[in-house]
């Protein structure tokens, strides 16, 4: 059994398939960072995940395009997202309450719209998914090849994703902006920033990561839909989101850490391996729960999360 | 410097603002001249601030007019004030801790559309700015590094960089040693020598004396009276501000008997802040039976750490502390207050729980202990007396015991708490900031308590960033500096000059 | 327009603070149903129709109000657990894997304790349950108070574990060789709760559940710990300085939410199912944030709120069935009227 785990094959699709597993958590999890630089703690991506993998299955099953199912899945995500931003902003509502309210509505809303569509049938509608790009010469590389170079094109674009939000983050006013407002929104207010536009806005954009996230499940991995599709994954972007320090490197490096629990899961599933079938379900919770009790510690972040900003309150 | 014929650069005429059914600011009038400093006086809560916020475009005013250069102008927000050439440097400095001084500059400057930094033209311009009016920064320092006198200056900054022609401060010395409020002083003046304005908000008469060329005082919301500084008196300026006249006598007190009864003792104490780093530095001191002592110094010296430990509430790095002999180093804050301490905590905020009654934050600190509560179970009949008496007897204003914390004033909440601290006649009263943001009445009420708590045989540890609390209330006075304490005198010994010496880092 | 709205609603919303809570609950309560009715028609349905059968299922004969009061059940338990534990500030959203766990436990004491008196196996049951519950409860808290770990996400990756445990079990010893499905052999007769109404399956453990209501009610306002938990969650550094152990108070607000939880699966297993089952919980855990939320996280209020969710849980079958309306839809109604809740009650506060 160990000379199997060690051998080539299977590392080399395990480490493929943690780089999958991860891109799904990284999406949202950028998404997520970026509304919560702006102060706003969005528990409902869990949710909202739920839901763009139900609407990205939807739009391209019926319209037979990938493309489309993807990019309605963001969209999706943008529409509960900002539904989010105006209750948290606008209206200062509890945002940890909120969050919740968020992600039960979603998966609600998915359950719902999928018994609708698709009934409680036991043969589920299939999609194809996204194929694998294999980059020429690089994807040859042993190893290395196959994990890096011959992905589907989401990976590539998530991976491209980092270094822009570095220089978006360092280098630019919006950056700078989005920063102040989450760290002292009183301050950002006083140099002119319109403080609630700018966390409607960084609202809504984690709200369409989130639902890019969840798009992703079934058009570039398991070609199907099902209410628990997402399960966790939402959750495990919030700890990325705070093991990565709300930095864009620090959160590949969480990411890949989840995806690789999940990638583990289904080599042993894929190998037989001799535990119980349900310990195998469990384990990549059981290593989210390890690895935040390890590493993912309080404190951190930006000053004003989650506190609603009045200014009349001032004085 | 300035002459009646000076031109306005403001006018405020008939400005009316409340909030909810507190009438901040009734029916004033303010000018404001080319070139002038001029001094906003008034007591908190008087409507400063609130009228300068206007200005600053924080606030909508009910009624009222404004002209900017003559013009009508309506001011919708801190953007509008500042594109018609108003900047305004808070009290609580509007700064980005975690940004560079750079970033906290250029923050809010660039246009939408064209969203890629240019750093190195900002520092260049930054540079210049500093250079032609004297003011030392390292651009690139974060703001959490710097001294509060530097992050003012960043303040300062901001606003020209933004071709400010009108500055508003807003108690700008209250964080200040002496030493950099001169600098300040210093600073001031070449502004309007460059032909700016300044409008200077101060509750302190020296000061307004010392600096202004003008003074407007406002109380209760309205504006009492604009005169010349050359021509007014620190008597007639007390009078106008609260109404009444004030003594600036510092009563005389017998001296304490301290040969006797250490009841607090702390030996060679460091204690490490927020941020990892010694905040507190081999502090020795003690506190007799009779005695207060007080702790001066310019906010965030160490004070706020040296007091939580003492309290319980953060661990030390080194050193001990003793309560009537007994160590309590590692104490948790109920045994300290167990071992006979009462605690003011510096925040109002940190005392009261907002949402409760104050009949249940009556006993806050002591409801589990007989007679409020037997056996687990809360006796109500007991808390009901307890907080009817601390009520009555201290004069705390409200409508009964059952109101909730939050609708009380501020000078009510804190009467309530230090009522409520002194009701378990602790043998020692740590004071911090006992007078900070209330109103003169309860400040006056708050300070001869603590005179008659001495008298009794208390001993107090008073720590406060006001000068004159310290010097008129303290047996003895340490200043601390950088957590270290720099000097120790006896109130005879004690001079201004002295204490801004050491407050400044400077062995006197 | 869309402009001139959001500025009404938002006007028309900053008078909630003046409304009484109960007022602005009954609002959420009807603009939730609303949007509901909104979603069934979007898909074609009749409203009326659909929220008729529920009415009519729920509370329509004796056996309809028996089914939704043994629904309502759990959803109190939990409810009660969470709103303990929302107080001190504590976001436990694990009572669903507190449910399953409390679950097992009591089915374990349940099947194999031979020979006590019905009084004695039913207590052992229902405290076997709770310690269950309080278990998972225990370590979150103690990592949020030791360590500062977010208690959300491992409360929720406890659910996840948990089930798996308990689908486990159910695959492998607890089965039930007998039985071609994964369910245990029946319980004990005398680890069952009595039932109350004849001819029903109202049990026992429903009126203990508004009992406790009572006595928790009584617990948070009259007592010492209970005056620490509302203390702790509404000010953390104001309880300090007054000498109350912050930490301390958070383990056990969180050991007794949590065995709450725990006995709302130990009344599950012993007064309805009378044996453990996979997914014998219908979400009972997560409804109970919204019962709890709803409820103000006052316990005589959750009663009310608990009544609510269980009956849309007990009536949505037969909304499926007469308005082809699907089930999920009370998971869409719970969720609005969380977020609801949040807009009205909760708001204005970076914290509750």
């Amino acid at each position: 059994m160990l000379d199997q785990i060690f051998s080539v094959v299977f590392l080399t699709g395990f480490l493929a398939a943690t780089l999958r597993m991860a891109t799904p958590i990284l999406i949202t999890a950028l998404g997520e960072m970026i509304a919560e630089r702006s102060g706003i703690l969005n528990l409902g991506i869990e949710g909202i995940m739920v839901l763009g993998a139900f609407v990205g299955f939807w739009v391209s099953y019926q319209s037979g395009d990938l493309w489309q199912g993807f990019l309605w899945g963001g969209l999706a995500g943008g529409i509960i997202g900002a539904l989010m931003g105006i209750v948290s902003v606008r209206f200062h509502a509890n945002q940890i309450v909120t969050g919740l309210g968020i992600w039960i509505l979603c998966q609600g809303l998915s359950s719902f719209l999928n018994r609708r569509i698709f009934g409680i049938s036991s043969v589920r509608p299939q999609l194809p998914t996204l194929p694998a790009i294999p980059i020429p010469g690089l994807s040859k590389i042993p190893i290395l090849g196959e994990t890096l170079f011959n992905q589907n094109i989401i990976v590539y674009g998530t991976l491209l994703l980092i270094p822009l939000f570095i220089y978006f983050l360092r280098q630019t006013s919006w950056g700078l902006h989005l920063s102040a407002v989450g760290e002292n929104p009183r301050a950002a207010d006083a140099a002119g920033l319109r403080v609630e536009w700018i966390r409607f806005l960084a609202t809504t954009f984690g709200g369409m990561m989130a639902g890019w996230g969840g798009a992703y499940l079934p058009i570039a991995f398991y070609g199907l839909y099902t209410d628990d599709l997402a399960v966790g994954r939402g959750w495990m972007a919030i700890a990325v989101v705070a093991f990565g320090r709300w930095s864009p490197l620090g959160m590949l490096a969480g990411a890949l850490i989840f995806g690789a629990s999940s990638a583990l899961q289904y080599r042993l599933q894929a190998m037989n391996f001799p535990l119980p079938y349900q310990f195998l379900l469990m384990l990549p919770f059981l290593i989210t729960l390890i690895f935040v009790v390890l590493f993912v510690r309080g404190g951190g972040g930006p000053a004003a999360l989650a506190k609603p900003y009045i200014r009349t309150q001032s004085e | 410097m300035m002459s009646d014929k000076s031109p306005s650069v403001i006018v405020m005429r008939g400005i009316t603002k409340r909030f909810g059914s507190v009438v901040a600011n009734d029916n004033v009038f303010f000018t404001l001249q080319k070139g002038e400093i001029h001094g906003l006086l008034g007591e908190n809560g008087a409507g400063k601030t609130t009228l300068m916020n206007i200005l600053y475009g924080l606030h909508q005013p009910d009624s009222g007019e404004i002209l900017i250069n003559g013009v009508h102008s309506h001011i919708k927000s801190p953007h509008d004030a500042i594109a018609r050439g108003i900047g305004m440097v808070h009290q609580h400095f509007m700064q980005v801790p975690t940004f560079t001084v750079i970033d906290n500059v250029i923050l809010g400057l660039q246009p939408f559309y064209r969203p890629a930094l240019d750093r190195r033209h900002a520092r260049q311009r930054l540079l210049e700015i500093a250079h032609l009016y004297g003011l030392s920064i390292d651009p690139d320092a974060y703001i959490w590094q710097l001294s509060v006198g530097d992050r003012q200056r960043v303040e300062i900054i901001k606003a020209l960089y933004r071709n400010v022609r009108i500055l508003i401060l807003d108690e700008p010395t209250s964080v200040l040693t002496p030493q950099e409020s001169e600098d300040l002083f210093h600073t001031l003046r070449r502004l309007v020598e460059n032909g700016l304005s300044v409008v200077f908000i101060t509750h302190n008469l020296e000061e307004a004396l010392a600096i202004t060329d003008r003074i407007t005082v406002l109380r209760n919301g309205k504006a009492m009276a604009t005169l010349p500084s050359v021509h007014a008196t620190k008597e007639e300026l007390a009078s106008l501000m609260v109404g009444r006249q004030v003594l600036f006598d510092i009563p005389t007190l017998d001296l304490p008997d301290v040969s006797v009864n250490e009841v607090l003792s702390v030996e060679k104490l460091s204690v490490k802040g927020d941020r990892g780093s010694l905040a507190v530095r081999t502090v020795s001191f003690s506190v007799h039976q009779g005695e207060i002592v007080g702790i001066a110094g310019v906010d965030g010296n160490g004070q706020s750490e040296l007091i939580q430990v003492l309290a319980g509430l953060r661990a030390p790095y080194e050193g001990r502390f003793f309560i009537k002999g007994r160590e309590m180093t590692n104490a948790s804050p109920r045994e300290i207050l167990q071992a006979g301490v009462g605690y003011i905590p510096e925040n109002l905020e940190d005392a009261l729980i907002p949402s409760f009654s104050l009949l249940e934050n009556a006993v806050l600190d002591t409801h589990y202990t007989p007679p409020f509560s037997r056996n687990g179970v809360l006796d109500f009949r007991n808390i009901v007396r307890h907080a009817r008496a601390l009520i009555q007897s201290h004069d705390v204003r409200v409508p009964d015991e059952m109101a909730k914390a939050a609708v009380l004033s501020g000078g009510n909440k804190q009467k309530f708490i230090v009522a409520r601290a002194l009701a378990r006649n602790p043998q020692l009263l740590i004071a911090a900031h006992p007078t900070r943001g209330i109103d003169i009445g309860a400040e006056e009420y708050i300070r001869n308590l603590l005179l008659q708590k001495r008298k009794e045989g208390m001993a107090i540890l008073l720590v406060s960033t006001k000068l004159d609390e310290i010097m008129s209330l303290s047996d003895r006075i340490l200043v601390m500096e950088r957590g270290r304490i720099m000097g120790e005198m006896l109130r005879e010994e004690a001079t201004i000059e002295r204490i801004g010496m050491l407050m400044a880092g400077s062995e006197a | 327009m869309l402009q001139k709205i959001v500025l009404w609603t938002h006007k028309r919303t900053s008078n909630w603070q003046q409304m009484p809570d109960w007022l602005s609950s009954l609002l959420v309560i009807l603009l939730a149903f609303l949007i509901g009715a909104l979603f069934i028609i979007a898909i074609g349905a009749s409203p009326l129709a659909a929220y008729g059968a529920l009415l009519r299922a729920a509370f329509g004969s004796v056996n309809g109000f028996a089914e939704t009061m043994i629904k309502a059940c759990p959803l109190l338990l939990a409810g009660l657990g969470i709103s303990l534990a929302y107080r001190a500030q504590f976001w436990n959203i694990g009572a669903e894997g507190q449910i399953y766990a409390g679950g097992v436990c009591a089915a374990i004491v349940g099947l194999y304790l031979h020979g006590l008196p019905t009084f004695a196996h039913i207590t052992l049951t229902l405290l076997a349950g709770m310690i269950g519950g309080a278990l998972l409860g225990f370590f979150p808290a103690l990592f949020k108070v030791r360590l500062g770990v977010n208690e959300m996400i491992t409360t929720l990756m406890l659910n996840y574990v948990v089930i798996q445990v308990v689908a486990y079990l159910l695959h492998g010893p607890l089965r039930d060789q007998a039985s071609g499905i994964t369910i245990s052999p029946q319980l004990l007769k005398s680890a069952w709760l009595p039932i109350v109404v004849e001819r029903t399956r109202f049990h026992l453990g429903v009126l203990l559940a508004v009992g406790l209501a009572l006595l928790i009610h009584w617990f948070i306002y009259r007592t010492v710990l209970g005056y620490q938990i509302r203390a702790s969650g509404e000010n953390r550094r104001a309880a300090r300085v007054g000498g109350i152990r912050v930490n301390w108070v958070i383990i056990w607000t969180v050991l007794l939410s949590s065995a709450l939880a725990g006995l709302a699966g130990a009344v599950e297993v012993s007064g309805v199912q009378h044996r453990l089952v996979e997914d014998f919980s219908p979400g009972y855990g997560y409804l109970a944030i919204a019962v709890a939320l709803l409820g103000n996280l006052e316990p005589v209020r959750v009663i009310f709120s608990s009544i609510l969710f269980a009956a849309l849980l007990n009536g949505a079958d037969a909304m499926q069935r007469a308005a082809a309306v699907p089930v999920p839809v009370i998971y869409v109604i719970e969720g609005v009227v969380i977020v609801l809740v949040a807009v009205s009650i909760f708001r204005r506060k970076g914290s509750l």
